[in-house]
């Protein structure tokens, strides 16, 4: 009996193992008595987990009392039903563009306090970027294979800023980019995300916007989603946001 | 889909969840709240829960994941060991506890070396053994890896004939 069989008889008893590797265990099993012991002591274990493992059964008035939580919600009925209908419908038309465009407006105060908010928190935080780098032929493969998407960084050479490195981010559940780049002692946040992973209502419209103490730019590009933003002056936001946009 | 499949769905897996649950909590009234929690949690994601996939390794999922983020589950990962990847540990043979154990037919011994187990080996065992679930299931359901899945489980087995012989041997 070697190890090299006896770490296999747990996958072989999981019905695991590849067929090549369960037919040379098999033929190794009819000429090795000590494996074939073991192989029945390891079923036997398996069984009496299984039994021991299933110690614990839940008092019945706790199953009907999940059952009534999931259950779907009697229904009212149909002429009760109906006027109810008809009020809300009236509600409906009455509200429907107020609340539709009151909705919008207050989803894109909120991506342009959460991008402020990574923006702030990043540069808050000790460890600002996870790869630092002013070589943009080193940021950009970086986040090949952890990005869904990729994107192209402008040369700098010929302009006051200067990349300091990058990191992924989340704007909700969708992952993006997220590069820091200075000028003079200002820092500035570019963010890009897949558009198509973004909320209706937080494609915000391109352009230059004021958010908060922030100046922001943004625009699609390819299905890309890019966000500048930061604390320094519009120009130098533009001046950015134009070196991004002539990349491609 | 409906509430209604939902239920359909969620319902024939209410006594392992709650055994899940409870080997988890290793208590009946946090067991309760935590399939309680689930079952909630579930329902209201459930428009997420893309069809064609593992209903079971989601709900498990769904599971472990309030129970790791309340407090009992919270202390147990802060007193128990992660995992690193290593091949070494002990060796898979050398004693048979297995025939003893059976020979004393001790089920209240093979339930407290499951309950001794850290977490980590603990769940897997369950979802191995009692669950049955495949190693692709328990990848999904512990979001792992396949070859995290096949390492921590042959080191849990491994802690569980360790147990088992100590517990033997000092009978």
């Amino acid at each position: 009996m070697t190890d090299a069989w006896t770490s296999k008889l747990d996958t072989y008893l999981d019905g695991e193992l590849s067929a090549d590797e369960m037919r040379s265990l098999d033929a190794h099993l009819r000429t090795c008595p000590d494996c074939t012991t073991e192989m029945l002591h390891r079923v036997q274990l398996k069984r009496s987990l299984q039994s021991a493992g299933r110690r614990y059964t839940a008092p019945p008035d706790f199953r009907q009392r999940v059952r009534r939580q999931i259950a779907a919600r009697p229904r009212t009925s149909p002429w009760k039903a109906w006027s109810t209908a008809a009020v809300l419908a009236t509600l409906l038309v009455a509200g429907l563009l107020l609340s539709y465009y009151g909705r919008l407006r207050q989803e894109r105060n909120q991506t342009y306090s959460e991008l402020a908010d990574l923006h702030v928190s990043t540069l808050a935080s000790a460890n600002p970027v996870d790869v630092i780098s002013s070589d943009r032929h080193t940021v950009k493969p970086w986040f090949q294979g952890r990005l869904p998407f990729t994107f192209t960084l402008p040369e700098l050479e010929n302009s006051d800023f200067t990349l300091i490195g990058g990191r992924v981010t989340y704007l909700g559940q969708t992952p993006g980019a997220h590069l820091i780049y200075q000028i003079r002692k200002h820092r500035i946040s570019v963010f890009i995300f897949e558009e198509r992973g973004l909320d209706r209502a937080l494609s915000l419209p391109s352009g230059g916007n004021k958010a908060q103490t922030f100046n922001l730019e943004t625009w699609t590009d390819s299905g890309l989603r890019y966000f500048v933003l930061g604390d320094a002056s519009s120009e130098d936001i533009a001046k950015l946001t134009a070196l991004l946009k002539a990349a491609h | 889909m409906s509430a209604a499949t939902f239920e359909d769905l969620a319902m024939p897996l209410f006594d392992q969840l709650y055994n899940f649950a409870h080997w988890l909590t290793r208590n009946p009234s946090e067991a309760e709240d935590l399939v309680q929690e689930t079952y909630a949690k579930a329902l209201r994601g459930f428009s997420s829960f893309q069809p064609g996939t593992n209903f079971r390794a989601w709900m498990y999922r769904i599971l472990r994941n309030t129970f790791l983020t309340s407090r009992t589950g919270l202390a147990a990962t802060v007193t128990e060991p992660l995992d690193t990847d290593d091949d070494g540990g002990i060796p898979a043979s050398a004693g048979t506890p297995e025939t003893i154990l059976i020979e004393r037919s001790a089920q209240d011994l093979l339930e407290s070396a499951i309950e001794e187990l850290p977490l980590p080996f603990r769940e897997i065992i369950l979802l191995c053994e009692v669950e049955e679930m495949s190693y692709q299931q328990m990848a999904e359901t512990l979001a792992i890896p396949i070859g995290t899945v096949m390492s921590r489980l042959s080191r849990a087995r491994a802690a569980l004939r360790e147990i088992l012989r100590k517990k033997l041997g000092s009978k």
